[in-house]
């Protein structure tokens, strides 16, 4: 009798370690790409929000206002970054995206009254002219940093470390280090870069408060400084970003994205965006600057809702990289005005993925021509497009946080509190301290 | 996110200037760290078999003559008491054992800050210079000391976590820098009974390299087989009744400049720090190189 | 503003009267308009960020010693030090000069993109990290891992160079006329040209220091980081 079959796949074993261990015993290579943490985590879905009934009264929506205003920045500089909406767009470089990406999101940006952020390469002219508030990037790897752009910028961020590597370095693979990215950065056509995981000129939170120090001085104190970490020993960071000067604390959690790093940092470091988030304003509430020094969140904020959540936990704005990459048409299937659709599945294909399930940014043959710096891919993403298309993305985000506060009954979206919330499950709710739904039980409290 | 300062006094007689001189330096670096600060002073040891040991009440008076009464009428044994401001000084022919565990059972009891012949340690927390104004740094003689100014990162500054860590009798160390495997360290110094008061890194670089030296190695020796168990960015200052020594780890990312003249030895993390010293111009000025061990003996 | 003397040719500023902050906002502003050609500050003390973000083409002199990131970020001014600096001094110099008369604490012209930084004395460790077209021409040493991921420009040292030299070096060229205690991953000793000796000699003059050109070494990178290759067993 022929035996019945029976397939069990292992829980250690699967199929991705499997791949993973044949990829490696095959090529001896180590995998590098872009985007963040795929893995399963605890994340703002497990969160939901306690709105309106008949303790607490909702607003109308439209005709009863709520204010997204959002101010960031007012502890030292003469000139805070005064924003419409508490979603901003986070660092992403001319280089990893093209020059039409970089474009299409200043002029989304700018409509939207947020700010948008230079990446690891310095300022392009032309995201200088499409975004009305620029936040300039200060890097281990200093490419293209220069006292004219950091004289134009809006605000400063100093980049300590980000979600997808804390503790890593830059990496731009040679295929995309084009002419025009290879004269911003000081290097040879057509090699990979490797950037320094530490800054040049300082190293530790003492010397850090002397280049803040110096960055201000050169500005004339004019312009917020922020200070960006990746989200691994987030108290003692944001305490120590805190003494050293940071106007701004921008912490970004595991599942921040890159576009190209060692597959096993984004994996394996950093910690969960609503974990680390709990953390940070745990550490801002104790050292009692709530007011006085902002909080960015970032890692994989994907939805109003997402918005709305970090705001009530404790955030004053949040940061969108992915998602501004999957508005702009990031693992879709297809590219171009509606109705003039261009299918691209098989350019996916040739690249070993498929749409929704690419990851392939370091390759700079992005089948939709955002991470890219070919210049017949880069027209796939006319800017105009693709502004129109994150504007109505940020504008959807938007209406879902206020449709959110008003139902809790605020008429100002940073009046969320931790208190209109609690998690669905025992992970979340330890990880954010707020207690499991329906009873009165926070883990480890 | 400290500063580190030491000097060492090469003229014998001259040591009535090391607080005058090290006045200006510590003070240099509040910038540095500006939540707390202490400093380690070494001098000549007390008559006979007399040991001095430093205590500190952090938050409001403390009678400590009343503790110098009861530790007579307790022990049976005489003893002497300095006083400045939270800071005393006991001298009494007494093991540290003995003393720590009669001062356990003091209500309200001080900190123990340091236990030896020929050092005193003052902490406490505040700006730098209001603590160096408090304790009169600018009067302190002996032969060298080591200082340190902090940024703290808890929320509730203590003393205890303020450097000098003491460990053992004389010897003492400050510590700029983080290091990458303190909990390691401590598990083996915990399963060789050692105890811990901190959860601070530099407590386990301390005790490490205190129990070494109770193992028979030199201070030198003890600091070679530190290079391969501590692992991290530091800058170490450390200090016994014989000697000041200095060394940084194979990075050497976290700064030191040193100055050296014909008198003295001076020791900072940022050369202005040294700039005001007498003779400074023609001093021999130099950053430590990586790994190197640099000791001066009085 | 108050200044101890001010003509269009000289003004003078006294750092401990006015403060970083108001001497940084003096060069940034008033000075480009007064139209004056030097400027000399006194008692510097040490201070950090003195001089920061000049773009001016004057002469400025620092009758003293000077901290962390000394004419950092300077653009067209010619800035001397009549002493020591600490970290960091002229980083991300974009032109003009920077000349220190003493020596040079950590990280000397870190990313600095063009102009000349001299050191007449001891450059300390990393001196040159991540340049990215400067000159540094240093009279006596230099510390470890000096020129780490230097990308262009030149580095020129009259004494010994440290552990770890060049390390990750990109096109940046180093020059060492005494011992070299170890080369930096991927770096390595080259014979020298002809060009060679002609650059030395120009730096020499160009910094105004003695030194016999047949006596330098020629460090450049092997470039065999320029192309992620697991073969190697490289790290990224």
């Amino acid at each position: 009798m022929p035996h019945q079959e029976h397939r069990e796949e292992s829980y250690s074993f699967n199929r991705h370690v499997l791949a993973y261990i044949q990829q490696a015993a095959e090529h001896g290579l180590y995998e590098i790409r872009g985007l963040g943490a795929k893995r399963a985590l605890p994340t703002f879905d497990d969160l939901v929000f306690l709105t309106a009934s008949l303790s607490r009264y909702p607003l109308e929506g439209y005709r009863e206002k709520c204010l997204t205003r959002t101010v960031l920045g007012t502890r030292h500089a003469k000139k805070p970054i005064e924003l419409d909406i508490p979603i901003t767009i986070a660092g992403m470089s001319f280089g990893a995206l093209s020059a039409h990406a970089k474009e299409a999101i200043g002029r989304a940006a700018t409509e939207m009254g947020t700010s948008t952020t230079t990446g690891d390469g310095g300022m392009t002219p032309e995201e200088r002219e499409s975004s009305k508030t620029l936040i300039y990037q200060c890097l281990p790897s200093r490419y293209g940093f220069n006292p004219d752009d950091l004289r134009r910028a809006d605000a400063i961020e100093v980049v300590v470390g980000q979600g997808a590597k804390p503790g890593g370095g830059g990496v731009l693979l040679g295929q995309k280090i084009s002419p025009r990215v290879a004269a911003m950065r000081t290097l040879p056509e057509g090699i990979d870069q490797r950037s320094a995981c530490r800054h040049p000129d300082w190293t530790g939170p003492d010397d850090l408060a002397i280049k803040i120090a110096e960055l201000r001085e050169i500005t004339d104190w004019q312009v917020p400084v922020y200070v960006k970490i990746g989200a691994s020993r987030v108290p003692n960071d944001v305490k120590l970003a805190v003494k050293s000067g940071a106007d701004v604390v921008v912490v970004d959690g595991m599942q921040g994205g890159t576009a190209a790093t060692q597959q096993v940092f984004i994996e394996h470091a950093g910690i969960p965006t609503l974990a680390a988030l709990r953390q940070a304003v745990e550490a801002l509430e104790e050292m009692n600057v709530v007011g006085q020094v902002q909080l960015i969140i970032s890692g994989g904020i994907r939805t109003g809702a997402d918005v709305a959540k970090a705001l009530a936990m404790g955030a004053d704005a949040v940061a969108l990289g992915q998602g501004v990459l999957m508005a702009l048409g990031c693992n879709s299937p297809t590219y171009g005005p509606p109705g003039e659709r261009t299918d691209v599945t098989a350019d996916y294909h040739q690249l070993g993925a498929a749409p929704g399930y690419c990851h392939h940014c370091h390759t700079g043959r992005c089948p939709v021509g955002i991470t890219t710096q070919d210049d017949l891919l880069s027209e796939r993403l006319p800017p105009a497009e693709g502004a129109r298309r994150l504007q109505n993305y940020l504008s959807v985000m938007n209406m879902e946080l206020t449709t959110l506060a008003r139902a809790c009954g605020k008429s100002n979206v940073h009046h969320l509190e931790r208190e209109d919330l609690v998690a669905l499950t025992i992970e979340a709710a330890a990880m954010a301290r707020l207690p499991l739904a329906g009873t009165n039980w926070i883990p480890g409290s | 996110m400290c500063g580190i300062v030491g000097l060492l006094i090469k003229d014998p007689s001259a040591g009535d200037s090391l607080g005058k001189l090290l006045l200006p330096m510590f003070e240099c670096m509040a910038e540095r760290g500006p939540d707390s600060a202490g400093l380690a002073v070494f001098g000549p040891p007390p008559p006979g078999a007399q040991r001095r040991y430093s205590l500190f009440f952090p938050g409001g008076t403390f009678d400590w003559q009343q503790l110098a009464r009861s530790f007579t009428a307790q022990t049976g044994k005489h003893c002497e008491i300095r006083c400045q401001a939270n800071h005393a000084v006991l001298m009494a022919d007494v093991e540290p054992a003995e003393l720590k565990s009669w001062l356990d059972e003091c209500d309200p009891a001080p900190y123990l800050l340091s236990a030896g012949r020929s050092m005193d340690v003052y902490k406490d927390e505040g700006h730098p210079a209001a603590i160096a104004r408090q304790y009169r740094f600018d009067q302190l003689t002996g032969s060298h000391c080591v200082g340190h100014t902090r940024m703290a990162t808890e929320s509730a500054v203590s003393p205890a976590h303020a450097h000098p860590f003491t460990a053992g009798e004389d010897f003492c160390l400050v510590h700029n820098g983080s290091l990458s495997n303190p909990y390691m360290l401590r598990r083996k110094l915990e399963a060789e009974g050692l105890t811990f008061e901190t959860d601070n890194d530099t407590e386990a670089a301390c005790r490490w390299i205190e129990w070494r030296m109770r193992q028979g190695e030199g201070l030198d020796q003890a600091l070679h087989s530190a290079a391969s168990e501590l692992d991290g960015f530091y800058t170490l200052l450390m200090a016994t009744a014989g000697q000041l020594t200095l060394v940084r780890d194979a990075f050497a990312c976290k700064p030191a400049v040193v100055a050296e003249t014909p008198g003295y030895v001076a020791i900072a993390s940022e050369f202005r720090s040294l700039a005001h010293l007498p003779g400074i111009e023609e001093a021999d000025i130099f950053e430590p190189l990586p790994e190197e061990i640099y000791s001066w003996k009085r | 503003m108050e200044t101890l003397t001010s003509d269009r040719e000289l003004v003078r500023l006294d750092l401990a009267s006015l403060g970083v902050r108001r001497l940084n906002d003096y060069l940034h502003h008033e000075l480009p308009r007064c139209g004056a050609r030097r400027v000399e500050i006194v008692n510097p003390a040490g201070q950090h960020n003195i001089a920061v973000g000049l773009d001016c083409p004057v002469q400025l002199d620092v009758r003293g010693h000077g901290g962390y990131f000394l004419a950092g970020m300077n653009k067209q001014a010619q800035v001397t030090v009549d002493g020591s600096v600490g970290w960091s001094v002229a980083e991300n110099m974009m032109s003009g000069s920077v000349r220190v008369r003493g020596n040079a604490s950590q990280c000397a012209g870190a990313s600095a993109h063009g102009g000349l930084l001299v050191i007449e004395g001891n450059a300390a460790s990393r001196c040159g990290i991540s340049m990215k077209g400067c000159d540094i021409v240093v009279g006596g040493n230099v510390g470890h891992v000096s020129a780490f991921m230097a990308q262009a420009g030149r580095l020129l040292v009259c004494g010994d160079a440290g552990a770890g030299l060049g390390d990750s070096l990109y096109e940046a060229v180093i020059y060492v006329a005494g011992r070299i205690q170890g080369l930096g991953a991927d770096a390595r000793e080259e014979p020298m040209t002809a060009e060679d000796f002609q650059q030395v000699a120009e730096l020499l003059r160009r910094a105004g220091l003695a030194g016999d050109p047949r006596r330098f070494k020629r460090v450049a990178s092997a470039r065999t980081l320029y192309h992620w290759n697991a073969d190697a067993h490289q790290e990224y």
